[in-house]
């Protein structure tokens, strides 16, 4: 089985946010990139897959250089190769156009994905990556077996959870439960060491022009102070709504 | 404990100094220290217990001679990853710090640096996977400060030299399986023996009731007419020379470690200042608070550069003893003084065992008196920049 995770490269949950060039670029100046964590948990998976089913493992990310340490740990993990796509990651369709052309020079059985990359949420790469190439697709995967062809696949449904039957090729869409964070490895030394020699390989992308554009980002305005109305002032309340909030 | 929330402060970008696999390096200790070490090291420091579970766990990360070439089982990395490794080590605990100082810098570099092929075959693997624990005997009950004084000493017997004495304060010493012991021989030169447990006449008791490092577990070697093959001696290097060589090697990973104590400190008082209301203000918004804090964070970004710059200096093999003395001093004091002023930050919280800042200034306590006492490195610098000694 020839599996393709796709690795985001995104800030920290602990960055500070800011934008630069008029509030329509991400400031990075500062900010410490980490692999996107809904991509660690499919690719905690991929490496069970590897160790037990004697999977291969490629790594790919779509964006420049920059993101190359975010490649050497998934190799440090133990993924076997790293693939780059040589290109801003603009937006979603671009991504999985770019992905997608990955998957088909590579002949890929199944593709792993995050649900969505923590930096923007867009949450649409896995899906249009399935309706490019015609491939099934499950969203929201907690659980994911294979065997031969065929996967078992859990995910999560509104109030519980769904369990499938369905064919590779196959693009997943994980999140936590495919693995737990427990599961989650640290790169040891040896890994270490061992991805120094692991091929990235840099590719360029295919030209294709992005479909949109980002004008302008815009902070959630800071939680202003809170008023407590007594639960007898329930006129008061009414008034504060209506002429202060301007809610009713 | 509660939560460990950790985020490392890095006021000046220093990590656009560092190579990104220094970042992985160093990411991946500081993950594994906060799995691994921040939710037991409270426990195992009340206990006054090495959590001897970890030690599988510190190899895989490379906190065992990162430096040391990869036929002899270590990672092959450079001085600032050794450097960084410590420091996150030390942000967990500086007894855990300690073990890895001193099975990295006392135990596998002498072996790799003084000793012969056979000797670096025979432990070098072992010691960089954990499988061998080692321990470093210098120190003698009345030759602290003064080592060159000891009187440890061994007798050429022909087949094998015999060794007696005692070596007191030494880290590992109640576990190691091995320990590098520094003794005089019959002309009263100094030389490194690999003496090995289950010599006869060798024992380790431990040292109880510490304050400090209570998670490390520390010791006395005791020689009572000990028998140690002659292959055992470390061939390359004799003299006083051999060991300081050893503590170059461990003070620089100290002046890093240190960093780590501080940084930690740093960060529980930060958040904590935010957090915690005095006066209906966050404690953080007094201008006495403030001061601490801009110094606490000052003073780090200070010896991040310090350390750094040694690093860079000990890669290209130009850094002085001196130049490594200074940093050890430095840092350590520094952590000392950030550890008490965080302590103060927290008021009464600050001395229980649900924050680390009161087991980092204790464990500071040694650290500021192990591998050369603060005084000591005072003296260093001294004979440095005059020339005149004033050890004596
Ligand atoms: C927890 C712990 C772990 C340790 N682990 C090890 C280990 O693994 N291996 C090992 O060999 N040793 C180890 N040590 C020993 C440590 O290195 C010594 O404690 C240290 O060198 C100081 O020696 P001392 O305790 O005998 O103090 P002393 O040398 O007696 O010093 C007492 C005081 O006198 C001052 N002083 C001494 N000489 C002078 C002078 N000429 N001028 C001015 N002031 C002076 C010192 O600065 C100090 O303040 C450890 C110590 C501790 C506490």
């Amino acid at each position: 089985m020839k599996i393709l995770v796709c690795i985001s490269h995104v800030p920290d949950t602990t960055s500070k946010i800011n934008f630069t060039d008029e509030n329509s670029k991400f400031d990075t100046n500062g900010v410490q990139f980490v692999i996107n964590p809904y991509d660690e948990f499919v690719l905690t998976r991929a490496m069970w897959f590897k160790e037990k089913q004697g999977a291969s493992v490629t790594v790919v990310n779509v964006g420049n250089a920059t993101n190359e340490p975010t490649l050497r740990k998934a190799l440090a993990i133990g993924a076997d190769e790293a693939i780059r796509v040589n290109a801003d990651a603009t937006d979603g369709y671009f991504v999985a156009k770019q992905l997608a052309e990955v998957v088909k020079n590579g002949d890929f059985d199944l593709i792993l994905a995050g649900r969505e990359s923590i930096d923007y949420n867009g949450g649409m790469v896995p899906g249009m990556l399935a309706g490019i190439l015609d491939f099934n697709f499950v969203n929201a995967c907690i659980g994911l077996e294979v065997d031969g062809n065929t996967a078992t696949v859990i995910r999560e449904i509104d109030g519980g959870k769904e369990t499938l039957n369905t064919n590779l090729p196959l693009v997943i869409g994980g999140q936590k439960g495919i693995v737990e964070e427990k599961d989650l490895r640290i790169p040891n030394m040896r890994g270490i060491m061992m991805a120094r020699k692991k091929p990235l390989s840099v590719v360029e992308p295919v030209s294709f022009d992005a479909t949109t554009q980002s004008i302008k980002f815009e902070k959630p305005e800071a939680k202003g102070a809170v008023k407590l109305i007594d639960a007898n002032n329930v006129g008061e309340l009414i008034n504060l709504l209506h002429n202060e909030a301007k809610v009713i | 404990m509660s939560q460990d929330l950790f985020q490392a402060p890095d006021y000046y970008q220093l990590d656009d100094l560092l190579t990104d696999e220094h970042k992985l390096v160093r990411d991946a200790a500081r993950e594994w220290v906060k799995r691994e070490i921040s939710p037991i090291i409270e426990d195992y420091a009340q206990k006054a217990e090495f959590p001897n579970q970890i030690i599988k766990g510190l190899a895989e990360i490379g906190a065992f001679g990162p430096y040391i070439p990869e036929e002899y089982g270590g990672a092959g990395l450079d001085q600032i990853s050794y450097g960084l490794i410590m420091q996150e080590i030390e942000r967990g605990d500086s007894g855990i710090r300690s073990t890895a100082s001193v099975q990295s810098s006392l135990v596998m570099y002498p072996i790799w640096k003084y000793g012969n092929e056979d000797q670096r075959q025979k432990y070098l693997p072992k010691l960089a996977s954990g499988e061998l624990m080692g321990c470093f005997g210098l120190t003698e009950p009345d030759y602290g400060s003064n080592p060159s004084g000891m009187v440890t000493n061994f007798k050429d017997k022909g087949d094998y030299y015999l060794l007696n004495g005692a070596k007191m304060w030494i880290s590992n010493a109640p576990f190691a399986d091995i320990a590098i012991v520094w003794a005089k021989d019959e002309s009263g030169r100094i030389h490194g023996l690999i003496v090995e447990r289950g010599m006869e006449g060798f024992t380790t008791p431990e040292t109880h009731n510490k304050w400090s490092l209570r998670a490390s577990a520390t010791g006395e070697l005791i020689f009572d007419n000990v028998k140690v093959p002659k292959e055992n001696l470390l061939p390359k290097k004799s003299g006083l020379g051999a060991p300081l060589g050893c503590l170059d090697s461990a003070r620089y990973g100290i002046a890093w470690g240190a960093i780590g104590a501080a940084m930690d400190c740093y960060d529980t008082a930060l958040r904590y200042s935010k957090e915690r209301l005095q006066f209906g203000k966050p404690i953080g918004a007094f201008q006495l608070q403030q001061k601490k804090l801009a110094e606490m964070i000052t003073e780090i970004t200070k010896a991040q550069l310090l350390a750094w710059r040694l690093g860079v200096l000990r890669n290209e093999d130009k850094a002085t003893s001196a130049q490594i003395s200074m940093a050890k001093r430095n840092n350590v004091d520094m952590a000392l003084t950030i550890a008490r002023d965080a302590r103060q930050m927290l008021g009464g919280m600050g001395i229980t065992g649900e924050y680390s800042i009161m087991r980092h200034m204790m464990n500071l306590e040694s650290v500021v008196t192990y591998e050369g006492t603060h005084d000591i490195h005072l003296l260093i610098t001294g004979l440095d920049v005059t020339g005149l000694n004033a050890f004596k």
